[in-house]
């Protein structure tokens, strides 16, 4: 069939079945826009920024395991993206970003609005292209779905230059993809999953240590049932929480800087590292030479270059988790004993014992931990959280009780500041009867907060609950910790009205300054169903705890004062 | 961990801007490059890139890795049974010696390519220590110019 470029581009969005696509139109791109107005296969959503275009995209990817697509203009457009593009790219999400590109016969010339994109994303994207003539189009694009979803996922980019959309040619889209230099490895080495099987038999103390890449494989049943059939305790990374579900008594929560006593001294003294899709980031790990020194190490992973990067180990398998953990559970059926482990759950259960995650509550002013906790008991499984970067991103990882996976989403590997709003926007574009709220800070809040027009707009009403300490709060817990109190730049006293703004933009705004209160601004937001701010004032000076200083050994903690835990084992999992 | 030598052939998709997703990688990471050639490969679309770089031993196998993570390329060989060449140009004076320089290129496989009016140029390909020699050597004729290729290397 003949047709433009412009034509083709949406028909493959169409082939691949995007249903919503976010972006911002601009000059190179506008014959692609023209072709957006004719058609009704996808729905296009005008966030306020380029950069909440890719972070919503990026959100929807994340809550449905999809490819999330934006689409962005040539120069100022597409750099606006690149902090999308690399949010995307440290947390390995499925994305294809389209951006539009000043005419072949411009490059090089110091265009109106031209820059070198795939110059400039080429380290914060697992591929990109430019488009050099039509008809390698529709293969390109066909190529960059594939891509972006298989083997370790991660963003694609194609910048398509504004001549090649105008001009017409023949469109078939192609049914497969040929690729010679690209093949994952996806199945397991079957000799290494059963070493890796003798070692887990034999270990005395293992532990599962899972990371974000059980949530992109969709093997979260698998984890929960190896953890179960064995009894084999296990920790989540940030990227993690979710997996195994926070009622599991197996689970003993999140690790690394962060983390909580009993998981972060599980990975000290574990015999055996059972890595399942993480990737020994320094967040985790803390100080490399004191880290898990009693352990050999079974390495999952579908990177090869994950694997012998940082830590050396011991059986390492490249593939896929889902198919390994396949294999896997097949051979350990009937020869792995449950009995084996117990001193070793026994230890861990003393320590969590010893020092559960906790924090002091209070009734004179409100503790951002309790907002979590909260959330958690009012809407618990039935919301997504998304999260901004800082305290309280680590507030809701530690408290939010989470269930099930792809409940939580956040910036973890880039760590960005003003992700949870778009993101959350994305999440609730996939899943519209699902509540879902950003858990954010009046720091982070502001670095997108446009997208109060987008959503109240498109009615998309996902409620924004700010943990408001009038702080860049984690770099003023540093700068308490590290720096001698010196708060240089991060005192944030002077603050918009965040109900008033949010009210500008046609949403809605609550200010929260009791317990009461928050009940029943979070229940009025729900009913409301209309894009909110709930702007709560916390206690200023709250400090994220546990933490392992940067550069320290995991098992050297600075824990919350003993003694006057009021309120015990308040975030931990139950037991 | 010491720091090794290591010479690695990839053979890559010959298309535009593959050769700086290999530079930007080593730049990107960290990783250095003692010199890198590249030409396609006769009657193909690929092109085969030779880098000569160095690193302990957990780098080099983030090299490998990373490498081949590349979607362009085909495939990464490290080198460690191979014939490794080098070629090196070396402009002279008219005045200095065209015999003794005759001589001492003879010497490191190579001879005397062009002679001008003014100067006269030699060339050497040898393996790399071999040129470093001979680079050595030249300085007592007064070179006014040198001008080293990067390695290219076969496996045995």
């Amino acid at each position: 069939m003949k047709m433009n470029g412009a034509q083709m581009v949406c028909e493959a969005l169409i082939a691949e079945g995007v249903k919503t696509v976010f972006g911002y139109p601009g000059g190179a791109i506008m014959n692609v826009y023209d072709e957006i107005y004719k058609q009704d296969g996808f729905e296009h959503i005008l966030n306020r920024h380029e950069q909440a275009s890719v972070h919503a995209a990026d959100g929807y990817a994340r809550a449905t395991g999809d490819v999330g697509v934006a689409m962005v203009t040539s120069g100022p457009g597409f750099t606006n993206a690149v902090t999308g593009l690399a949010t995307a790219y440290m947390d390995s999400i499925p994305m294809v970003v389209i951006s539009g590109q000043v005419p072949l016969s411009l490059i090089g010339t110091d265009g109106f609005q031209e820059i070198d994109a795939v110059g400039i994303s080429r380290p914060c994207t697992k591929h990109n292209y430019l488009v050099r003539e039509l008809s390698d189009l529709p293969r390109i694009l066909k190529e960059a779905f594939h891509i972006a979803r298989s083997g370790r996922p991660g963003p694609v980019l194609v910048d398509i230059p504004k001549d090649i959309t105008a001009e017409f040619g023949d469109f078939v889209y192609p049914e497969e993809v040929k690729i010679a230099s690209y093949k994952p490895t996806i199945k397991g080495n079957k000799r290494q999953i059963e070493k890796a099987i003798d070692a887990i038999v034999k270990a005395k103390k293992p532990l599962l240590y899972i990371g974000g890449g059980v949530v992109l494989s969709n093997a979260s049943d698998l984890v929960r049932k190896i953890a179960e059939m064995g009894q084999i305790p296990a920790v989540e990374t940030l990227m993690a929480r979710g997996v195994m579900g926070h009622s599991n008594p197996l689970l003993q929560g999140m690790l690394g800087m962060h983390g909580n006593y009993s998981s972060n001294m599980a990975m000290s003294e574990t015999d055996l590292i059972i890595s399942l899709g993480a990737r020994f980031d320094d967040r985790v790990t803390g100080k490399l030479s004191e880290f898990a020194k009693y352990a050999d190490i079974i390495h999952v992973d579908i990177d090869p270059a994950n694997i012998g990067k940082l830590v050396d180990v011991d059986y390492p398998i490249v593939g896929d988790v889902k198919e390994v953990l396949d294999k896997m559970i097949a051979g350990l059926e009937g020869r792995v004993k449950p009995e084996r482990y117990s001193d070793w759950r026994e230890v861990l259960e003393r320590y969590d014992n010893l020092h559960p995650q906790s924090y002091v509550d209070t009734d004179d002013v409100i503790k951002p931990q309790w907002v979590i906790e909260r959330m958690g008991e009012l809407v618990g499984e039935q919301a997504i959280i998304t999260s901004d970067v800082g305290q309280h991103q680590m507030w809701a990882a530690q408290h939010y009780p989470f269930d099930r996976p792809r409940q939580w989403i956040n910036s973890g590997g880039l760590g960005t500041m003003g992700f949870g709003f778009p993101a959350a926007l994305g999440a609730k574009k996939a899943f519209p009867d699902k509540t879902v709220i950003n858990v954010t800070g009046d720091g982070s809040i502001l670095m997108n907060v446009q997208e109060l027009v987008t959503a109240a707009e498109y009615k998309i009403p996902v409620i924004n609950v700010i943990l408001n300490n009038h702080f860049l709060g984690m770099v003023r817990q540093w700068q308490t910790f590290f720096y001698e109190e010196r708060y240089s730049e991060t005192d944030l006293t002077f603050q918009p009205n965040y109900k008033a703004l949010a009210e500008a933009c046609h949403g809605i705004g609550y200010d929260v300054t009791t317990k009461a209160e928050f009940d029943a601004a979070l229940k009025d937001a729900i009913e409301k169903d209309k894009v909110a701010f709930i702007n709560v004032q916390v206690a200023r000076f709250e400090n994220v705890l546990p933490m392992v200083p940067a550069a320290g050994a995991l098992y050297n903690m600075m824990l919350p004062k003993k003694g006057d835990s009021k309120k015990e084992n308040s975030g931990k999992e139950a037991k | 961990m010491a720091d090794v030598r290591r010479v690695i052939s990839v053979l890559v998709a010959n298309e535009s801007s593959v050769l700086s997703r290999i530079s930007g990688l080593f730049a990107g990471r960290g990783y250095n490059i003692e010199t890198l050639t590249v030409a396609p490969v006769p009657d193909s679309d690929l092109s085969h890139v030779t880098i000569a770089t160095n690193g302990n031993e957990r780098v080099l196998e983030q090299i490998t890795k990373q490498l081949h993570k590349l979607v362009p390329v085909y495939k990464v060989i490290e080198h460690e049974e191979m014939v490794e060449k080098e070629m090196v140009l070396v402009k002279f004076p008219i005045e200095e010696s065209l015999a003794d320089i005759e001589a001492l290129c003879g010497a490191y496989n190579g001879g005397i390519v062009n002679v001008g009016v003014s100067m006269f140029i030699g060339m050497v390909a040898d393996e790399p220590c071999r040129v470093k020699h001979f680079i050595e050597a030249a300085g007592r004729y007064n070179p006014m110019e040198i001008v080293r290729g990067g390695v290219v290397a076969i496996e045995r």
